[in-house]
């Protein structure tokens, strides 16, 4: 119980002195799994409208399958990016394997699914109720998909921030293409599991701490915008 | 020039095998304020959503007989108006963007209207918080905004209470005088009395009889449609 005691103020120590080395790893974590959030919004929401409001041969199957990968194992997904970056790989002549780069290729591809279908259902609920107004004022598909995006709005932003969540806590993706390579590819995951196993406590607690108090964090934001949204806007 | 008169001739409509609407023709000419009264169910909304496009007839046509100015110039309020997540400003603005108006032009056109309806005050408020009534207003001026020439209202007063219907019903009367003709659905006996020309009387999906009001009232030609004013079960 002791060893717990002083891991954790000696945790403590190091988040309150902005220990270089944690700060550095907070904040390459930060880096790969916002761009990563990024790139799978500005794919995942147009995705996602386009088949609520879309009717085209395959959607329902596209649905499903979207909906499966929703609970695609991240060291699947490390895998598979794994193969298509390493050497031999497709796409091994980019020479993007074990960077920052190809743990956003892995965590992009893990949260885009969650951000198209949570935004699939979203958007179409709101289809339903909009669509005949729509139609009558003269909207197409296009412009009823932009308004859609742009009117679940709040909605939305709790998606992108759960993909966010998601992407800032796996570890397994960004393990394998990332290969944890101090300073360069180490991110909060990656550190815990490894200074668990070397037995270093202090670094691995206060990162633990600190990627929890983001998701909570997170949370809380997501609840209030909701919220704040719903009281000003109906 | 008028896009009217609406020629529906012989239109069925049927969902899943289910009639709804059982070879209805009509001429629907501008001038007198035209009302469709029937039961629930007898195919009032339907109707009037196949007149403005929403669904295409099973079988029959509708047709504008008239001078079509290129652009749809006909426009719809529906019972549950929808309002966007935007300013009420915005919402109007919104339909006019959808018209081709300029971004100029349409905050101008916007407030006016807005103004015209008596909502100038709550211009810049959400549209999804304003009262059942004010939302109905919003919708009415959303749609007048864009100078139709016909105007359906799909019983616009249903889910409004008497204060907000008797405002609503006097914006009606001012839209129609502005030049719009006006077709509602309504199964209120009272709205139908003040607000109709001419009766098209619906049940089970038939049209029954037309008829203008003040006879409709007092003397209808058909027994369905005497046993309705009478307050009378329709559907068996």
């Amino acid at each position: 119980m002791n060893e717990i005691w002083v891991a954790l103020s000696e945790a403590g120590r190091l988040i309150g002195g902005l220990d270089v080395k944690l700060t550095e790893i907070v904040f390459l974590s930060l880096r790969v799994s916002l761009t990563a959030v990024l790139v799978a919004s500005a794919l995942g929401l147009p995705l996602g409208a386009a088949i609520a409001v879309g009717r085209f041969p395959g959607r329902q199957a596209l649905i499903v399958t979207l909906n499966a990968l929703m609970g695609l194992p991240p060291v699947v997904v490390g895998l598979l990016v794994y193969l298509m970056l390493s050497r031999a790989g497709p796409l091994g002549q980019f020479g993007i394997l074990f960077t920052p780069a190809a743990m956003v290729v892995a965590q992009t591809i893990l949260i885009l699914p969650i951000v198209a279908a949570l935004s699939r259902q979203v958007i179409e609920d709101a289809w339903q109720e909009y669509r005949e107004q729509l139609r009558s004022l003269g909207a197409g598909p296009l412009t009823s998909a932009v308004t859609l995006l742009w009117d679940t709005r709040f909605s939305l932003v709790t998606i992108v921030l759960a993909g966010f969540g998601r992407a800032a806590a796996e570890v397994g993706a960004v393990m394998i293409v990332g290969g944890n390579i101090d300073g360069v590819t180490r991110v909060m995951t990656t550190a815990i599991a490894l200074e668990t196993s070397k037995g270093d406590l202090p670094l691995a607690l206060g990162l633990g701490i600190i990627l929890i108090t983001l998701v909570l964090a997170l949370n809380a934001a997501a609840y209030w915008v909701k919220e704040a949204a719903q009281r000003r806007y109906g | 020039m008028s896009m009217l008169p609406l020629l529906l001739d012989r239109v069925c409509f049927a969902v899943n095998g289910k009639t709804i609407i059982d070879n209805i023709s009509a001429e629907i000419a501008d001038g007198p304020r035209t009302v469709i009264l029937g039961p629930n169910g007898a195919g009032k909304s339907v109707l009037m959503r196949l007149c403005h496009g929403l669904f295409a007839p099973t079988s029959g046509s509708i047709s504008w007989r008239g001078t079509n100015g290129g652009r749809r110039r006909h426009a719809m309020v529906f019972q549950r108006p929808v309002m966007l997540r935007r300013s009420a400003l915005a919402n109007v603005a919104y339909a006019l963007k959808l018209a081709g108006v300029s971004p100029r032009e349409r905050v101008l056109r916007a407030r006016d209207v807005l103004e015209a309806v008596g909502l100038a005050s709550v211009a810049e408020r959400p549209a999804r918080v304003l009262s059942g009534g004010e939302q109905q207003k919003l919708a009415l001026a959303r749609a007048w905004a864009l100078g139709p020439e016909v105007l359906f209202l799909d019983e616009p007063t249903a889910n409004l209470d008497p204060g907000a219907t008797r405002e609503v019903e006097s914006l009606i009367g001012q839209i129609r005088a502005g030049g719009t003709k006006i077709v509602m659905t309504t199964h209120n006996l009272g709205q139908a009395k003040r607000l109709g020309d001419e009766i098209l009387f619906l049940n089970q999906g038939r049209l029954v009889e037309r008829t203008p009001v003040d006879q409709f009232f007092i003397k209808p030609a058909s027994a369905e449609a005497d046993a309705f004013i009478r307050g009378e079960l329709l559907w068996n």
